[in-house]
């Protein structure tokens, strides 16, 4: 047991490495894609397996890193170290529980180029377990940088029709968003000596120097959550992304963004967190209002979802900025909640396009008639979105409202309308595709969901039920580290005010 | 001065190679049959014993010789090292090419060495007139190798551009020269810096004189604003001998700029690095934008090497240690990058012509896999996106900036990188999302294969693992050595 104590995370994202080189010896092919298919499961869900194995040994009560892995690598100072608090303990699991999912998702779908395909995803799922990870801002960056490579080639070969203008669109404004962020991290870097992350939360930087690598940071994370106004490159990759792909993109990569302020705006540049508070709060509800207004005239069912995952991450961003143990709390719930109920939802229309080969709302109508069990999971999963009691969506929701309470009583307000306009929206969703009358043939003629699609839905569906009814699983891991924040914080801030004082 | 014979040892390396270049003429001229392929094999063993020559006999330490002439020290070492590996790896790859177009002559290979001892004279000059000298005997190996594919028109017109403004610009790097000379009374670094520590106040004419020789020297490197010989010249010339350019020239001219700025000029830094930011401002700019509009994947490349000349003069312009240490890390990964792109390039035949537009890779990943990841992890590199070998260059040069201060040329440089990671993506996005054209031609030089795939390997994340700890302590230690 204990090379997988010592070892453990590194494991983790060299077992899809070894599946992807696996599969890159597999001879190219038709006849050999069901070989490839079964490497890239295996591989996926080892690594499911071995999570979990974190997941039972990590330590609840302790607010520090574990399972810490260092070696010393190059440079002055730069190592390869790797660890997970309580933070990002959950988004780890959160990505090994979606990949074996995404793989099963893929097949008898996805036919050409598959051993490509597989490689890629392979390699994406070992990058993003590594952003989690990483507990050395050099090596952060090579990851989070490094999964624009994978996703770009994935939407870009396997996406829809107007594919590359939305593989460029998500590679080139992700990029620049995150060299911002290269440039305030070797500022850092230089002032402070070290490029380890605990180190970094540490150091006390000039109160005015905070404020641009602040907003530096943020230009990164924003593109990633992503926020208001910079959102504009997720509903084209999205609609333009296969189903796998979206799963993916909405399930982690989103969640990076929202890591990332946890991770580094909030513990390294307290001062300037509090000074941008309001400015990430306006931003956030503008976010929620404006992109569920949106949603609710979509007639493209993935560009709605799209458009909701926009609003949920305004939640998201609300409950990080009120700087309490509640709002944060509730927002990294709502992180995890959303990763698998966007999953399950993009997977679901993913179902519909594969028997019908269109994403209009309007073409479908009365599938409760004619697939029952369909209809069933869908209304989970819109609910769960919506924030039905119950549903891990509600749990996230009203953490954050009570958070945003105690910040501002508008801000919860704000927030509030974005519970009642999501409900709006996806009863619109619902209604479109599910309810009404099944009038067209070709909808009439629609199967329901065979054995493999009910082997996708089957651990979603328990997933966010054991959220919703059961959420302390989740949350107990967080609270150490949360508190932990919040205390960092709070003592940092309040040291500025007494040195400005004195 | 008494006749003493000069210390021999620290110019062993050259002396070899001159003599070694010598001897391969006579062997080319006498040796009637399969004249290139003996005179190539020799001239590669002969850069490899060079090279070995070189690192073996060097103490590491500050060796002058020649009457201060010549410099030996740790950044001569390494820099001089990616020359020869440059020139070797040009070697290698010019094989089938040649005999395709009917070029294959014995000429070849020795205009290379004579090319490389240039420019390891250059690297090693520590006086203006060695400088000239080793620039002299580098451009002149330069501008017939340009023309070497003499029946072809565009061969011919690149070397005569290559010329014509080489020689313009040769002629504005010797009136900086008089001119310095003129107000100094010395031409060696070490005198030069001396002099211009006793002086009072800043003496106008060494300015002058200096802005003309960094513009003289400006040309070689092709940067901002000398740099528009390169597209014509990269695209005309045979493509062997454009990666030789992309390659070895460059590296060794930024050497040489460094070592002038930081032996001879160090406390005129404030004038220079006004120059060197507007130069490498310049360059990153127009490496970006221009590129954006390009066919022909040589001018491509050409402006891509434009931008990247850019960075590295940011690590010049930076004035540190840090800065030097990040310019030669940066130096060594655009070296594999560069010569590994050629590489592809070179296997881009279809019929007897070799094809040069960017359309023609179209779908290369289905017709050839492998050639494709190459392409795409060199694209990657040179865009400098992480988990690839070019962002670990971009790293370390930007850190020496914004240590420096530097931050809107940091920032400019940042920005600049994602304009161009759409070119470099649009590359990528021809190979892998586009419909497949006429597949090329199946590839049969195993010298070229062996470049492609050395160069994927360690521009590809393995780099990452092994080689980027012992390249950053290499670099550290010849940056050292390099007195500021």
């Amino acid at each position: 047991m204990t090379f997988l104590d010592t070892n453990l995370l590194s494991l983790l994202m060299i077992i899809p490495m070894i599946g992807a080189v696996f599969i890159w010896m597999v001879k190219s092919g038709e006849t050999m894609n069901g070989n490839i298919r079964i490497i890239a499961l295996i591989a996926t869900l080892v690594t499911f397996l071995l999570s979990l194995i974190l997941w039972a040994g990590f330590d609840n009560s302790s607010a520090d890193f574990q399972f810490v892995e260092r070696v010393t690598w190059f440079g002055d100072s730069i190592t390869y170290t790797v660890g997970v608090d309580g933070i990002s303990l959950l988004f780890v699991i959160l990505t090994t529980f979606l990949m074996p999912l995404v793989i099963v998702s893929t097949f008898e779908v996805v036919d050409k180029r598959l051993k490509e395909f597989m490689i890629a995803f392979l390699v994406l799922e070992a990058l993003m377990i590594g952003v989690f990870a990483a507990l050395d801002i050099f090596l952060f960056y090579v990851f989070f940088e490094g999964g624009l490579i994978p996703m770009f080639l994935i939407i870009g070969v396997w996406g829809g029709a107007n594919r590359i203008y939305a593989s460029y669109k998500f590679f080139l404004y992700t990029l620049l968003g995150s060299v911002f962020m290269l440039i305030a991290i070797l500022w850092m870097v230089s002032q402070a000596g070290t490029t380890s992350i605990p180190a970094l939360m540490n150091y006390h930087f000039d109160a005015s120097a905070q404020n641009w690598l602040w907003f530096a940071f943020f230009a990164s994370f924003a593109v990633k959550m992503p926020m208001w106004p910079v959102h504009t490159w997720l509903p084209d990759a999205h609609v333009q992304a296969p189903t796998s792909g979206s799963m993916i993109l909405a399930g982690v990569l989103l969640k990076m963004g929202g890591y990332g302020f946890l991770r580094f705006s909030l513990p390294m540049f307290p001062e300037a967190t509090v000074y941008f508070a309001d400015f990430v709060m306006i931003l956030s509800i503008i976010a929620i209002v404006y992109t569920s207004l949106v949603a609710l005239v979509q007639e493209d069912m993935k560009k709605l979802i799209a458009y909701s995952s926009v609003a949920h991450m305004g939640f998201v961003t609300i409950g990080i900025f009120v700087l309490n143990q509640q709002g944060i709390e509730g927002a990294i719930f709502q992180m995890l909640s959303h990763g698998v109920v966007s999953a399950a939802l993009f997977y679901s229309v993913g179902v519909v396009y594969d028997r019908l080969h269109t994403r209009e709302i309007s073409r479908y109508g009365g599938l409760s008639t004619n697939m029952k069990r369909f209809a069933i999971f869908f209304m989970i999963f819109t609910m769960a979105s919506v924030g039905l009691p119950a549903t891990s969506g509600f749990v996230g929701e009203v953490l954050v409202l009570f958070g945003a309470y105690e910040y501002s009583s508008w801000v919860a307000f704000g927030a509030s309308t974005g519970v009642v306009l999501g409900a709006t929206y996806m009863l619109v969703l619902v209604r479109g595709l599910i309810f009404g009358e099944l009038t067209k043939e070709d909808v009439k003629a629609m199967p329901d969901i065979n054995k493999r699609e009910f082997a996708i839905y089957a651990p979603m569906v328990a997933v966010v039920f054991w959220m919703g009814v059961y959420p302390n699983s989740f949350l107990d891991p967080l609270h150490a580290s949360v508190e932990n924040l919040i205390n960092q914080h709070d003592a940092a801030v309040s040291s500025m005010h007494q040195e400005t004082v004195e | 001065m008494s006749a003493e014979l000069p210390i021999l040892a620290p110019a062993m390396p050259e002396l070899f190679m001159a003599i070694g270049a010598m001897v391969l003429l006579m062997v080319g001229v006498f040796h009637k049959k399969d004249s290139y392929a003996v005179t190539t094999r020799l001239a590669m063993i002969l850069m490899i014993v060079v090279g070995f020559v070189l690192v073996t006999q060097s103490s590491g330490g500050r060796e002058l010789t020649f009457g201060n002439m010549f410099v030996s020290d740790g950044f001569a070492v390494f820099t001089k090292v990616l020359v020869l590996i440059a020139s070797v790896a040009s070697l290698f790859m010019a094989g089938q090419y040649l005999k395709d177009q009917k070029i294959e002559r014995f000429e070849y290979p020795i205009l290379i060495v004579t090319a490389t001892l240039g420019m390891m004279l250059m690297i090693s000059a520590n006086n203006l007139l060695s400088l000239y000298m080793g620039i002299e005997l580098q451009s002149l190996s330069l501008y017939v190798l340009a023309a070497f594919d003499r029946d072809r028109v565009k061969s011919t017109e690149a070397g005569l551009k290559y010329f014509v403004l080489g020689a313009l610009s040769s002629g504005m790097l010797l009136y900086g020269i008089s001119l310095i000379y003129g107000f100094s009374g010395t031409t060696d670094f070490d005198m030069l810096a001396l002099h211009i520590e006793a002086l009072d106040g800043m003496n106008m004419g060494l300015v002058v004189g200096m802005v003309f020789l960094m513009s003289g020297l400006a040309f070689k490197i092709s940067a901002v604003p000398f740099h528009m010989w390169a597209p014509d010249v990269y695209e005309g010339a045979p493509t062997p001998v454009t990666a030789f350019f992309a390659a070895a020239p460059k590296i060794a001219a930024i050497a040489l700029f460094t070592r002038v700025l930081a032996t001879a000029f160090p406390d005129m830094v404030h004038e220079w690095q006004q120059v060197i930011i507007f130069m490498s401002l310049g360059s990153m700019l127009v490496g970006a934008f221009f590129a954006l509009v390009q066919t022909n994947i040589k001018r491509l490349m050409a402006f891509s090497s434009i931008g990247h000349v850019g960075y590295a003069l940011i690590g010049i312009a930076a004035g540190t240690q840090a800065g030097i240490e990040g310019l030669l890390v940066y130096l060594a990964i655009y070296l594999t990058m560069t010569l590994g792109t050629f590489a592809v390039i070179l296997t881009m035949r279809r019929g007897a012509e070799s094809v040069e537009d960017i359309s023609d890779l179209s779908g290369l990943s289905e017709t050839n896999l492998p050639m494709a990841i190459a392409l795409s992890i060199f694209m990657f590199s040179l865009a400098g996106i992480p988990s690839l070998a070019g962002f670990f260059g971009k790293w370390f040069i930007f850190k020496a900036a914004v240590e420096a201060d530097l931050l809107a040329l940091a920032v400019i440089g940042v920005v600049t990188s994602v304009v161009a990671a759409y070119y470099y993506l649009r590359v990528v996005k021809i190979m892998f999302f586009d419909e497949p054209v006429e597949a090329f031609d199946k590839q049969k030089s195993k010298g070229l294969s062996l470049v492609i795939g050395l160069s994927a390997l360690i521009n590809s994340p393995v780099s990452y693992f092994i080689m980027i700890a012992p390249l950053v302590v290499l670099a550290s230690w010849a940056s050292k050595s390099l007195i500021f």
